[in-house]
């Protein structure tokens, strides 16, 4: 950097002058990109709105303690009850049933593809995984229907045409991709010099799978599961197709039942005159879904900052 | 230095060669391992020392592709570490290995050092919390976290984690002790701490260290090999390397003209 300008170099005192244009610029793009991430962030605001304000007419009929208490879920009948717990039973027995199935399948092929696999296995494995994730769920719902059911009933002569197991086993199908491919990120992100450590103490792959790999992986596979869980308290069509439509407060997972999405998806298919009470109902059914999901993220977050892991 | 005995023989490379996948490595090593003396491996980056440490716990096993030739025999049974038919994890079981970075495991600081016994099938509470505290003792950190022996080993500072992952693996007593450039990572005082360690431990353990510094080398080993582009340029009592190499290119790399 001389002093000698013949060169045609601009003096010093210009190359460091402000630049309106660069920072006009700046400010631009940090203004597209913040109306990006507001679109998804208003987006949630507004629906959280509509719900709160349309259960809110709900709740002005019926008290609060009969949703939560009441045993039977019948909105459309002349003797009308509210009993969320129906609907929550069936959401809850079902997702139990998928998570029984996604959790320890998904951690399993988790630590097979980034313990055990070689890499052309696992270059090879992982986006066929990944595709089973991508098949509509309507298709999983008439495999669960056509398929599962009967070979179940093959096994329990007495399981309805319509399950909640039935319905919550092809579930967990579908959302073992979920669980097994964010697991196995989890687990390769933990260090190689955390394996060689182990192995440099006489450890098998399984022990060092089991006994170094997962701790260190817990956070992410906590988050993970709760995505898992996320997907199946969510899941619609499956539910809506092979579960049956029937509310039916039980926790067993051989009856039918109706959950809180294959309710709304019921109702939302009828004609319902805006602002009857059975409209409304769909509105403190999805809010209620809502809370349910929130917990399990708030759950989620919290175990992460827990068992977070810096290595 | 008490050299004048006449050391046992703990290991010997013979014709030793490594190959990652078709790159040689490791060409034709020759060279002793005295019993519970320190060896050094010295030589500027990527001359091989670090793959000839990681032969003898046969790491290279981990990975595809790698290729060994020729035999490290192992005393006093006199068996080669890298036949076919030895299992590595029993090789494992009897040379442990301290790296480079602290790698301390997601654990407590007592279920660390205890890793290696429960890995071996102890689960006494009684010999676990004897050894492991021995271990620590061993490691010089006993008092530092005898303590707090259930905080998570992540707490600690770098050197006391290295001195950690040093009573993780002296818990199973290995016979054979292998460094490499454990203080690479760490500050001048805990770089210290180590390497008072390593002249404590060589009364109980054989011990292999590789470090690229030479000034360590000097100070904590018996006996030091100087390695270039894969090759054992040559190997002595540590005195004489430094004080009379007899090769040229030793030479120049002690004095600071090559590295």
């Amino acid at each position: 950097m001389s002093a000698n300008n013949s060169s045609g170099l601009p003096q010093v005192s210009d190359r460091l002058a402000y630049n309106a244009m660069r920072n006009w610029r700046e400010r631009l793009i940090e203004g597209l990109l913040l109306a990006a991430a507001a679109v998804s962030v208003l987006t949630t605001l507004g629906i959280v709105y509509v719900l709160v304000s349309e259960s809110v007419h709900f709740f002005a009929k019926v008290s609060i303690v009969d949703f939560l208490t009441d045993t039977q879920w019948t909105p459309l009948f002349d003797d009308a009850h509210f009993g969320i717990m129906v609907l929550i039973s069936g959401t809850l027995v079902s997702s139990f049933v998928a998570l029984a199935v996604a959790i320890p399948m998904g951690t399993i092929i988790a630590i097979y593809l980034s313990e055990f696999a070689d890499s052309r296995v696992r270059e090879v494995a992982k986006p066929i995984l990944e595709l089973l994730g991508g098949i509509p769920t309507i298709v999983f719902g008439y495999f669960a229907l056509l398929v599962v059911t009967p070979i179940l009933q093959t096994i329990f002569p007495s399981l309805p045409g319509f399950s909640l197991l039935s319905a919550g086993l092809v579930m967990g199908i579908m959302i073992v991709p979920y669980v097994a491919s964010l697991s196995e990120d989890a687990m390769r992100a933990v260090p190689m010099s955390m394996r060689e450590g182990a192995y440099a103490m006489g450890s098998t792959k399984l022990y060092t799978a089991i006994h170094v790999v997962v701790p260190a992986a817990v956070s992410g596979l906590a988050a993970s599961y709760i995505l898992g869980i996320s997907r199946a308290v969510g899941e619609t069509m499956i539910l809506a197709v092979a579960a049956g439509m029937q509310p039916n407060l039980t926790w067993n997972p051989m009856e039918q039942a109706a959950t809180i999405t294959s309710y709304i998806v019921q109702v939302a298919l009828g004609d319902l005159p805006h602002g009857s009470i059975g409209y409304q109902t769909i509105f403190a059914a999805g809010l209620t879904l809502l809370m349910i999901t929130l917990l399990f993220n708030i759950l989620g977050q919290w175990l992460r900052a827990k068992y977070r892991e810096a290595y | 230095m008490q050299i004048h005995d006449n050391p046992t023989l703990k290991a010997e490379a013979r014709n030793l060669n490594f190959f990652y996948g078709e790159a040689k490595a490791l060409k034709n090593i020759n060279m002793p391992i005295y019993d519970k003396k320190v060896t050094a491996l010295i030589g500027p980056s990527g001359c091989g020392k670090s793959t000839y440490l990681r032969s003898f716990n046969r790491m290279h096993d981990l990975y595809p592709g790698n290729r060994y030739e020729g035999e490290i025999r192992f005393f006093p049974d006199n068996t080669n570490l890298l036949a076919a038919e030895v299992d590595p994890i029993e090789v494992r079981m009897r040379i442990g290995m301290v790296f480079q970075k602290p790698n301390p495991f997601p654990k407590s600081i007592f279920e660390n050092v205890a890793y290696g016994l429960r890995v071996r099938g102890e689960n006494n509470k009684r010999v676990l919390d004897d050894k492991v505290e021995h271990a620590l003792k061993g490691a010089a950190i006993w008092d530092e976290v005898k303590d707090r022996l259930a905080d998570l080993a992540s707490n600690l500072s770098g050197g006391q984690q290295q001195r950690l992952c040093i009573a993780r693996a002296l818990a199973t007593d290995p016979e054979l002790l292998l460094f490499d450039e454990p203080t690479s990572a760490l500050d001048p005082i805990a770089t210290g701490a180590i390497e008072e360690l390593i002249h404590e431990l060589k009364k109980r353990v054989t011990i292999l260290i590789v470090t690229h510094n030479m000034q360590q080398a000097a100070r904590v080993s018996d006996y030091t090999a100087y390695m270039f582009l894969g090759e054992m340029v040559e190997f002595g009592k540590t005195d004489e390397i430094f004080i009379k190499p007899k090769d040229k290119r030793t030479e120049d790399y002690i004095t600071g003209r090559m590295g």
